[in-house]
């Protein structure tokens, strides 16, 4: 019982992480037509920043506001900079450049910071188990992150639905060019909006660093998924996002803790807990490809065309 | 005024050339690796010419290429380890694997366009990959040791390098005059038709998709045969071989070289590896300097390497 | 045009400096030097060279040079290197191999070009049973050996269960299985997780709460081994359920364990602390050359393989050619190990004893592994019977 309930929360925590690195995607992807492969090394940024300006300042709370910050920045300066110049063009050209970036910042990180990654320790007050429910408990840091994102999600909804850029993000993704006839400076929209995706790939990756890792390469793995839930829920939708981002995590996290014993009654242990996470993950993909067979455009798309 | 046709032309004679009297040069010099070396190559080219036939001809932008490269090693790998050491049984089984996964999974997949294509081929090479990690019999994660080569019963000696190393240089010219004559027979004018323009096609009266499946299955199927040589070249077959990084790598190599000609993944295959192999001995940090280049590949140079050639040779 | 001239220029520059003379010891390393666990790589590397300034940087009067290479700790990258260092770089000896994955992959590659291959850290049962090889040395030990010994020392304390967790590839099930091959308790569970990938061990931890078991063992180098550390130390369990371990807690991840790691015992053939002159010296000059860090049993293991392709080469008074020579005088170990002298068994795998190593602190607040007793003497494989070799 305790396992169930701890999986789940270690589901919709990583759905929730998801959810922050393809919120980021699919804005992008939506409204400027472009597929970002090197939004995993956004993430990566992220995480790097914060343990470098975590050890700097010694505060956890103000080194991760300040990686914040400076992700949000590196993401402007490279959409201003190199992708801007990738608008319009074929989504092959799209892929083939950012792959290059990719490259890049793998090997830049590994210049600044040198290869062996770093490590983010939690602060004491977030190091300790929290009672949930009588018996049972759960890491502070875990339900941290799951507020966190939570409250993320809440204001990035109410930011869409609720404000005036919000309703010309909206816009954009349905339809980029009557934005444009408008009158409105698209470019600067266009900055924003892929600083803010950086930011949340940024945040994401921050917010995992103390449970899992900060190391060169990192963003690859974790960009495959969120493409993944962003072809389910739909191109350009943030709700659709969110729906795939939480499903997506619960799938892979249940499956991995579930099945090993499933598999057991008929494998051998270690032939199971090979298969087991090989199966969890072929899940996911096997959903994504049925739910592209009889909705091609994904669960909630943006284009109403 | 040199036309176009002559510099490509001088650069792909100068290639094959170069790739037929190479054993001859490792001969002289003493140098094994280069020949091992530019058996590697030959093999990705070959993988390298069947995506160019379904992308730069077709315009189908897979992402799961590099899974028939796994499907032909593992055939190959798994049959070995069952104590099933015969090329003759191996070869065509790696072959029909990649052709029967290539009909399942165009089927599926060619129902979508565009980034949902790209996306649903990765989804379905990944799942390959995944599977092979799950196969503890033959090794998971930490792959499979291929203790002897293929046997071809004393037609040829796989164990020798140059034999094998003409091998695959026979499959891959073998291979590219197969696809040019696919791609200038009627067959493929269709096909490339359907690239440029879907809807006039369709009203002329050509089922679109079934010709696209087609061109997917014989992509697939040459890809899984460059996947059975790799395997013996390496000695070895891993899930990492699928990973779809390395499908992006195929797709360099095919971009890099220029895609939608002949010999242009070919020309991509030798320099992005020999490039890659050269800077590594330069540099740790050889990728700091691949990267940008890729970026200026696509800013700048369309077409590849053989669209700049083509360029150059304009007056 | 030009590219493709400038192409075949540096194409023919870079093969010509491939053209090797006879004059020099050439050595390939290969370790991981990329990555979470490129601090493994660098202290095998770091301690490979304190060897070769030991040994003045010569050996039988030729200087020596060392060719590293990253395996990115994946076997098809490493056994890529391990091609490249045998047929482009053309080795004499070839050393090494953290991780059993990469060795098996590799071992093909070595063996059938008859190189002589040094595994200083990296033991799959395969090796030490039927895919041994003449070929093939270890300065370390077989990966069950170690996990053995803790499974005695859990006998000689009167444990009675115990939850067994490991990474699900070679080395892993070797590690659980050498406990189970020992250990006289109930085993009330064997869970494997994904390899390196999976760094989030929450679910194995609340199943191992739920088994009831008395104990856990973990084996989870580098990283890994800070991350269970660390979240076990989270989850409560610590009065509970106390923690036996292999290869989890060394010098390198110490530093980051901190006090979670204090009265986590682990097994070990070489501890730093154990006597003899070459051990000391080995700690003080590491310690001196750099600052800042302490060697680890990844570090005494490339150390003592420095040691023995030395013998070996001292033997045939430099002459490399002599491989049968070399490898009859590198069956002797005929050489100062710092973990005291070993002999090899049949299979060129140590016959050695094992200790029990804990964290204490001192009075200045810092954390250091100490021996605390020795569990078992010439201790040795028990995969010997299935190598052919006599």
């Amino acid at each position: 019982m305790l396992l169930l309930v701890e999986q789940i929360l270690n589901g919709l925590q990583f759905g929730l992480l998801l959810f922050l690195l393809a919120a980021g995607l699919t804005l992008v992807f939506g409204i400027m037509d472009l597929v970002n492969l090197a939004h995993g090394s956004l993430y990566m940024m992220g995480a790097y920043f914060a343990a470098t300006f975590v050890a700097w300042t010694g505060s956890f709370v103000l080194g991760a506001v300040l990686a914040l910050a400076a992700t949000l920045l590196l993401g402007m300066v490279l959409e201003f900079t190199t992708l801007r110049h990738l608008y319009g063009r074929d989504h092959l050209d799209h892929v083939l450049a950012t792959f290059g970036l990719i490259l890049f910042f793998n090997e830049a990180v590994r210049l600044i910071w040198g290869p062996a990654g770093l490590a983010l320790p939690l602060p004491p007050w977030l190091s300790v188990p929290v009672q949930i429910l009588p018996g049972i408990y759960y890491p502070a840091y875990r339900l941290a992150i799951i507020v966190v994102a939570l409250l993320v999600a809440l204001l990035l909804y109410l930011g869409v639905m609720r404000t005036r850029i919000g309703m010309l993000i909206r816009a954009g993704a349905s339809n980029r060019e009557m934005i444009g006839a408008l009158g409105i400076n698209i470019k600067l929209l266009y900055t924003l909006v892929f600083g803010l995706g950086a930011a949340l790939a940024g945040l994401a990756g921050l917010m995992q660093a103390p449970i899992l890792t900060v190391q060169i390469g990192m963003g690859e793995n974790i960009l495959i998924l969120a493409f993944v839930v962003i072809v389910i829920g739909g191109i350009g939708s943030i709700r659709g996002a969110f729906l795939a981002a939480i499903f997506v995590g619960l799938i892979d996290t249940l499956g991995r803790a579930f099945l090993p014993n499933l598999l057991r009654q008929v494998l051998s242990s270690a032939s199971a807990s090979t298969a087991a996470p090989a199966l969890s993950s072929m899940l996911i993909y096997l959903l994504m490809a049925m739910v592209l067979v009889v909705r091609p455009e994904g669960l909630f798309p943006a284009n109403r065309r | 005024m040199k036309s176009v046709r002559n510099v490509r032309g001088v650069v792909s004679a100068l290639l094959v050339a170069g790739l037929v009297l190479l054993p001859l040069y490792s001969h002289l010099s003493g140098n094994v690796f280069v020949l091992t070396m530019f058996t590697r190559i030959v093999i990705m080219a070959l993988a390298a010419a069947s995506l160019n036939l379904i992308m730069g001809y077709g315009g189908m932008m897979s992402f799961g290429h590099a899974a028939y490269l796994g499907i032909g090693g593992y055939a190959v790998g798994m049959l070995a380890q069952e104590g099933i050491g015969s090329g003759f049984i191996q070869f065509p089984v790696a072959l029909a694997a990649s052709a029967v996964f290539a009909l399942v999974i165009g089927a599926l997949s060619l129902r979508t366009r565009g980034v949902y294509f790209i996306m649903i081929t990765l989804a379905f090479a990944q799942m390959a990959y995944y599977v092979a990690s799950g196969l503890a019999r033959y090794g998971g994660d930490d792959g499979l040791t291929i203790n002897t080569r293929s046997d071809f019963a004393g037609l040829v000696n796989l164990s020798n390098r140059v034999q094998f190393y003409y091998l695959c240089l026979v499959c891959l010219l073998l291979v590219l005059v197969l696809i040019w004559r696919i791609v200038n027979s009627r067959f493929g004018l269709v096909v490339q038709g359907l690239r440029s323009n879907e809807q006039r096609m369709q009203a002329i009266g050509f089922p679109a998709t079934r010709y696209r499946l087609v061109c997917f299955v014989i992509a697939g199927t040459m890809c899984g045969l460059a996947g059975a040589l790799l395997a013996n070249n390496t000695d070895f077959v891993s899930p990492a071989v699928m990973y779809w990084t390395r499908s992006g790598d195929l797709m360099v190599m095919v971009i890099l070289g220029g895609m939608g000609t002949l010999f242009g993944p070919v020309l991509g295959a030798v320099v992005y590896l020999v490039l890659e192999e050269l800077l590594s001995r330069v540099t740790e940090y050889w990728a700091i300097i691949m990267g940008p280049l890729l970026l200026m590949i696509v800013l700048f140079g369309r077409g590849g390497i053989m669209g700049l050639l083509g360029r150059f040779s304009r007056g | 045009m030009r590219f493709a001239f400038w192409l075949a220029g540096a194409a023919a520059l870079a093969w010509a400096n491939s053209a090797v003379a006879g004059d020099t010891i050439k050595i390939g390393f290969v370790s991981t030097f990329s990555g979470p666990t490129a601090v493994i790589g660098n202290d095998m590397r770091n301690s490979f060279e304190l060897a070769l300034d030991h040994l003045g940087r010569k050996m039988a009067g030729k200087p020596v040079e060392v060719i590293y290479e990253d395996d990115q700790q994946k076997p098809d990258v490493g056994k890529q290197k391990t091609e490249k260092l045998v047929q482009s770089d053309k080795v004499d000896f070839i050393a090494g191999y953290i991780w059993s994955n990469v060795l098996l992959a590799s071992l093909k590659t070595a063996v059938d070009s008859q190189t002589i291959l040094i595994s200083a850290n990296a033991g799959p049962s395969q090796l030490a049973g039927e895919l041994c090889s003449p070929y093939v040395f270890s300065t370390s030990w077989q990966n069950d050996q170690t996990p053995a010994a803790m499974g005695l020392y859990m006998n000689q304390k009167g444990v009675k269960s115990v939850f067994l967790i490991g990474p699900n590839y070679a080395a892993g099930k070797d590690m659980l299985a050498g406990v189970k091959s020992t250990f006289k308790g109930e085993i009330k569970g064997e869970e494997y997780t994904v390899w390196p990938s999976q760094l989030d061990f929450s679910a194995e931890l609340s199943k191992a709460r739920a088994s009831g078991a008395e104990s856990i063992f973990v084996f989870y180098p580098g990283a890994a081994g800070v991350q269970f550390l660390n979240q076990y130390a989270q989850s409560g369990l610590k009065q509970q359920m106390p923690l036996y371990t292999a290869f989890t807690i060394d010098e390198l991840s110490l530093p980051l364990q901190k006090d979670n790691a204090i009265g986590v015992p682990g097994a070990q053939e070489w501890v730093n602390d154990l006597p003899g002159e070459q051990n000391k010296r080995f700690v003080e000059d590491y310690r001196k050359k750099y600052p800042g860090l302490r060697p680890t049993y990844y570090g005494a293991q490339a150390y003592d393989a420095a040691q023995l392709i030395n013998s070996a080469v001292v033997a045939v008074g430099g002459d490399t050619s002599k491989k049968d020579a070399m490898k009859a005088e590198m069956e002797k170990a005929d050489f100062k190990s710092l973990r005291g002298s070993f002999r090899y068994g049949n299979n060129h795998i140590p016959v050695q004893n094992f200790y029990l190593q804990d964290v204490v602190k001192d009075a200045s607040g810092d954390l250091s592994l100490k021996t605390v007793a020795t569990i078992v003497k010439d201790d040795q494989d028990r995969f010997h019977d299935k190598c052919p070799m006599k």
